[in-house]
C-alpha cells in the first residue's frame, strides 16, 4: 500500500493546477456562461493533448494511466473549467479501443482528428432513441458524438463544432448540452457486435470515474470557500468559524470528501490494474462523490448566509454544477440498483 | 500509489483457526452475550499458557518465544469466533503504557504478571461528571508517607468485575490547570474501600461504576511521575485509537446481508433482495464500508511510515461509527416487524445480529472521544478553524 503521489503524479497535479488556475478563473467561468463553453480554453486543452492523454502511444496518444486521468479531472473540477474535458477524454479513449480492434476508416480518421486536437468528440451516455441522443454533454459543441445504437457504436457527425455551436437549452449546470442525431447529423457506424458494445460500456464506466475525480475537485474548492468565508464573516460579535455548528458541518464535509478522494483513486488504480472489482469501484466512486459534492457545496453555500443565495458569490457556480454534472448519467437511484447488481448478483456478472 | 493490502499474517491464519478449534468452547460466545461480560477467564488462561499474551515481549518482562504474528492471528481468530477479549485489550494497553513510562521494577513485576494472565486491568478514566472531558476528573489521590489515599468514583469501568486492578486517573494537585494535576495509579480491586456496582447497557454489555473510599495503594503502584498522568494516559490512548481493524478478511456486512436477503422470502413471497429499496440500502452500505476501510488503511499506512495520524484517526472513527448507526438502523427497517426480534427470541432473522448491533453500535459515536470531539479535532487540525473548547 502506498497512498503518496509519485513524482510524476505530483508534477502532473501541479502543472494542471496552475494551468486551470490561470485559464479557468471565476471571471472566465462566468464569461463562458450561459453556453458553458470557453473556446480559448478548449483550444489550449486540445493543444496540450489532454483529450488523447490516455490513448495508447502507438495510436498517437500519451499512454497515461486511468489514475493520471482522475488526477487531471480533479484539477479540472477544482476550477469548474468550462470545457468538456471528461467527455472528450472518454470518447477519444473509446475511439482508441475501436481502432485497436477494428479497421473502420471513419474511426481511424476521427481518432486522428481528435488526437491532433482538430475534432472535439463527445460521448452520449444513453442509447439512441429513434436515432436521437437527448441532452448530450458537450453536444452543442462536439464535431462528433459517439453513441450506442442496438449493437452498433456510431458517430453522429455534422458541421457543428466549437466554432459553430448549436443553441444550448438553458440549464442548471450551464453546460453545452444539446440533442444530437436529428436532421443534420450524419450517422457513421464505427464498430458493431458485443466487443464494440463492451468498449462503449467501458467508456461509460470511465466517464463515471473521471466525473468522480472532477466532483472531488469541485467539492474541495467549495469546501475551502465555505471555510474561508467562515473565517471572515462576523455575527454576534465573533467570527462564525467559532460556532460549533459551523465547525462540525465542515468537519463532516472534509471527512466525507477525503473518503471520496481515496475511493476515486482506488477505483482508478483498480482500473489500471484490471481488477475484477474495478467496474463496481468506479460506480461506487461516482455515486459517493456525487452525493458528497452536492452536500459539501450545499453546506458551503448555506454557510455564506444570504450572500450564498446571490449570483455575485462564486459558491453558486459550484452548487449548480455539483447537482447538474452527475445527473447526465441518470437518476442516482438507478445507479444504486446497478451497483447492487454488480456487487451481489454474481451469477449475472 | 497503490491500494494493495497484504495480509501479513496470512501464513498464520490456518494455525490460528486450529488453535480456536482446539481451545474455544462453542458456548462461550453465547455466555458472553447473555452475561454481558466480554471476558472469558478460561480463554484468557489458555492464551497466557500458550504464550500468546507474551508474544513479542522481552523475556526479562515475562515475554514468550511464541511468534508475535501467530499470536495476533490467534486473537483475530478469537474475534472471528465472535468472542470478545476486552479484559486483555485493556490490560495490554496498560502493560504497554508501563513499558513506556514505568519503573524497571514495575516492568518486571507487573508486565510479567499480566503476560502470565495473573492480573487483569480495567480502565478508570471516566467519571459521573466527566466523559469526553476526561481531564476534568475529580477523583483525588493524596500522599500519605509511602502510600496514596484515593477517593472518588469512576464510571464505565468495563470488565472490572473480572479484573484484579483498575488503572485510575486521579487528581493529585488542585493548584494547577486541570491537565497538569493528574496522576495514574494501579488500584487493586481487592483493596479495602473499593466497591463496584454493575451497570447494564443498551447493547447488552455489562459495565460498572467503581467507588474508591480512602483506598490505600503503595507508591510503587503509581504509574509515571506525579502530576504527569495526562501524558501517561495519552500514551495509552494512542493504543486505543491505533487504527484498529485488519486488511480484508471475510465478507463485508453488505455482502453477508445481501446473501441472506437473496435467499429469504418476505411474507409477500418476494425475497428481501427483490425490493429495489433494499438493493439501494445494501449498495449504500457497501460504499460506506469501502470508504471506512480506506480511511482506516490510510491510518495504518501513516503509522507504518512513522507519521502521526491524528486527524486521519479522528476521521476514521467519526465516519465509521456514524456509518454503523445508519447501517443497522436501515437494516432493522428492512426486516419490518421482525426487525424487533432479539437474539434471545430464537426466531430472529440472521440470529438477531442486526437487532443486537442496532443497540450496541449506539455507543460507537460516544466512547473513545465522542463524534463531537472528533469533529473539533478535524475542524482545528485540518481546516485551521479556531479551537472552540476551553483548554
Amino acid at each position: 500500500m502506498d497512498l503518496s503521489y509519485s513524482d510524476e503524479q505530483q508534477h502532473l497535479r501541479e502543472n494542471l493546477s496552475s494551468f486551470f488556475s490561470k485559464e479557468s478563473t471565476p471571471e472566465r467561468v462566468r464569461a463562458a456562461e450561459p453556453s458553458g463553453f470557453d473556446p480559448e480554453l478548449w483550444d489550449k486543452i486540445a493543444a496540450m493533448g489532454l483529450p488523447a492523454m490516455a490513448v495508447p502511444e502507438d495510436l498517437g496518444g500519451g499512454g497515461a494511466s486511468v489514475l493520471d486521468l482522475v488526477l487531471t479531472t480533479e484539477e479540472f473540477g477544482r476550477k469548474i473549467a468550462p470545457a468538456p474535458l471528461i467527455e472528450a477524454v472518454v470518447a477519444t479513449n473509446l475511439l482508441g479501443r475501436v481502432c485497436g480492434t477494428g479497421d473502420s476508416e471513419a474511426a481511424h480518421q476521427l481518432l486522428a482528428d481528435a488526437v491532433a486536437g482538430e475534432a472535439l468528440v463527445s460521448l452520449a451516455l444513453h442509447p439512441l432513441v429513434g436515432g436521437v441522443a437527448r441532452l448530450v454533454p458537450a453536444g452543442a459543441v462536439a464535431d462528433a458524438v459517439l453513441c450506442v445504437d442496438a449493437d452498433e457504436v456510431v458517430a453522429l457527425r455534422s458541421a457543428v463544432s466549437p466554432r459553430s455551436p448549436l443553441e444550448v437549452p438553458s440549464n442548471l449546470g450551464t453546460a453545452p448540452l444539446a440533442d444530437r442525431g436529428a436532421g443534420v447529423d450524419e450517422r457513421v457506424v464505427l464498430a458493431s457486435g458485443p466487443q464494440a458494445v463492451a468498449a462503449y460500456e467501458l467508456a461509460r464506466q470511465e466517464w463515471q470515474l473521471l466525473m468522480a475525480g472532477a466532483l472531488v475537485g469541485l467539492a474541495q474548492t467549495a469546501l475551502e470557500m465555505g471555510a474561508d468565508y467562515a473565517q471572515q464573516r462576523h455575527a454576534f460579535g465573533v467570527l462564525i468559524a467559532w460556532f460549533q455548528t459551523v465547525q462540525h458541518r465542515l468537519a463532516d464535509a472534509i471527512t466525507d470528501l477525503e473518503g471520496a478522494r481515496l475511493l476515486a483513486y482506488e477505483a482508478a488504480w483498480a482500473a489500471d490494474e484490471g481488477h475484477a472489482n474495478a467496474p463496481a469501484l468506479a460506480t461506487m466512486a461516482f455515486l459517493f462523490s456525487s452525493e458528497v459534492a452536492f452536500e459539501v457545496a450545499a453546506d458551503s453555500l448555506h454557510l455564506h448566509g444570504g450572500y450564498g443565495y446571490t449570483l455575485e458569490y462564486d459558491i453558486q457556480l459550484y452548487f449548480r454544477r455539483a447537482k447538474a454534472w452527475p445527473l447526465a448519467y441518470g437518476d442516482p437511484k438507478d445507479g444504486y440498483g446497478a451497483l447492487a447488481a454488480r456487487l451481489f448478483e454474481h451469477e449475472e456478472r | 500509489m497503490d491500494f494493495v493490502t497484504v495480509d501479513n499474517l496470512a501464513e498464520h491464519r490456518e494455525a490460528a483457526r486450529e488453535w480456536v478449534d482446539n481451545n474455544v468452547r462453542p458456548g462461550w460466545a453465547w455466555e458472553q452475550y447473555t452475561s454481558g461480560t466480554h471476558h472469558t477467564p478460561e480463554l484468557h488462561a489458555q492464551l497466557a499458557d500458550d504464550g500468546i499474551l507474551g508474544a513479542g515481549w522481552p523475556p526479562a518482562y515475562g515475554g514468550s518465544d511464541t511468534d508475535p504474528g501467530y499470536a495476533r492471528a490467534v486473537l483475530d481468530a478469537v474475534s472471528d469466533a465472535e468472542l470478545y477479549a476486552d479484559g486483555w485489550a485493556t490490560t495490554n494497553m496498560v502493560l504497554r503504557t508501563i513499558r513506556n513510562v514505568g519503573t524497571e521494577e514495575q516492568k518486571e513485576r507487573i508486565i510479567a504478571a499480566g503476560l502470565r494472565g495473573e492480573i487483569l486491568i480495567a480502565l478508570g478514566y471516566s467519571e459521573p461528571d466527566s466523559g469526553s472531558d476526561v481531564a476534568a476528573a475529580k477523583t483525588r489521590a493524596v500522599r500519605d508517607g509511602d502510600e496514596w489515599v484515593i477517593s472518588g468514583q469512576k464510571m464505565f469501568t468495563s470488565t472490572a468485575q473480572s479484573c484484579s486492578h483498575v488503572f485510575v486517573l486521579a487528581r493529585t494537585n488542585l493548584d494547577v490547570p486541570k491537565h497538569k494535576g493528574l496522576t495514574m495509579f494501579l488500584v487493586p480491586t481487592d483493596a479495602e474501600g473499593f466497591e463496584l456496582q454493575p451497570i447494564y447497557t443498551l447493547g447488552g454489555q455489562r459495565t460498572n461504576a467503581t467507588f474508591y473510599s480512602d483506598v490505600r495503594v503503595p507508591d510503587a503502584m503509581r504509574i509515571g511521575a506525579v502530576d504527569e498522568g495526562w501524558r501517561v494516559m495519552r500514551v495509552a490512548l494512542v493504543y486505543e485509537r491505533g487504527g484498529g481493524g485488519r486488511g480484508s478478511a471475510g465478507p463485508t456486512l453488505a455482502e453477508r446481508v445481501a446473501t441472506w436477503a437473496q435467499s429469504t422470502q418476505r411474507t409477500d413471497g418476494a425475497t428481501y433482495y427483490d425490493d429495489p429499496r433494499n438493493q439501494e440500502r445494501l449498495a449504500r452500505i457497501a460504499i460506506d464500508e469501502e470508504v471506512a476501510r480506506l480511511l482506516g488503511m490510510r491510518v495504518r499506512w501513516m503509522n507504518e511510515r512513522g507519521e502521526l495520524p491524528g486527524v486521519e484517526g479522528s476521521m476514521t472513527k467519526l465516519f465509521s461509527s456514524e456509518a454503523d448507526l445508519r447501517h443497522y438502523s436501515e437494516l432493522v427497517d428492512m426486516l419490518g416487524p421482525a426487525g424487533v426480534l432479539r437474539p434471545e427470541s430464537g426466531a430472529a432473522p440472521l440470529h438477531g445480529e442486526l437487532e443486537h448491533h442496532f443497540r450496541s453500535t449506539v455507543v460507537g459515536t460516544i466512547y473513545g472521544g465522542s463524534s463531537e470531539i472528533q469533529r473539533e479535532i478535524i475542524a482545528e487540525g485540518r481546516l485551521g478553524l479556531p479551537r472552540n473548547r476551553p483548554k
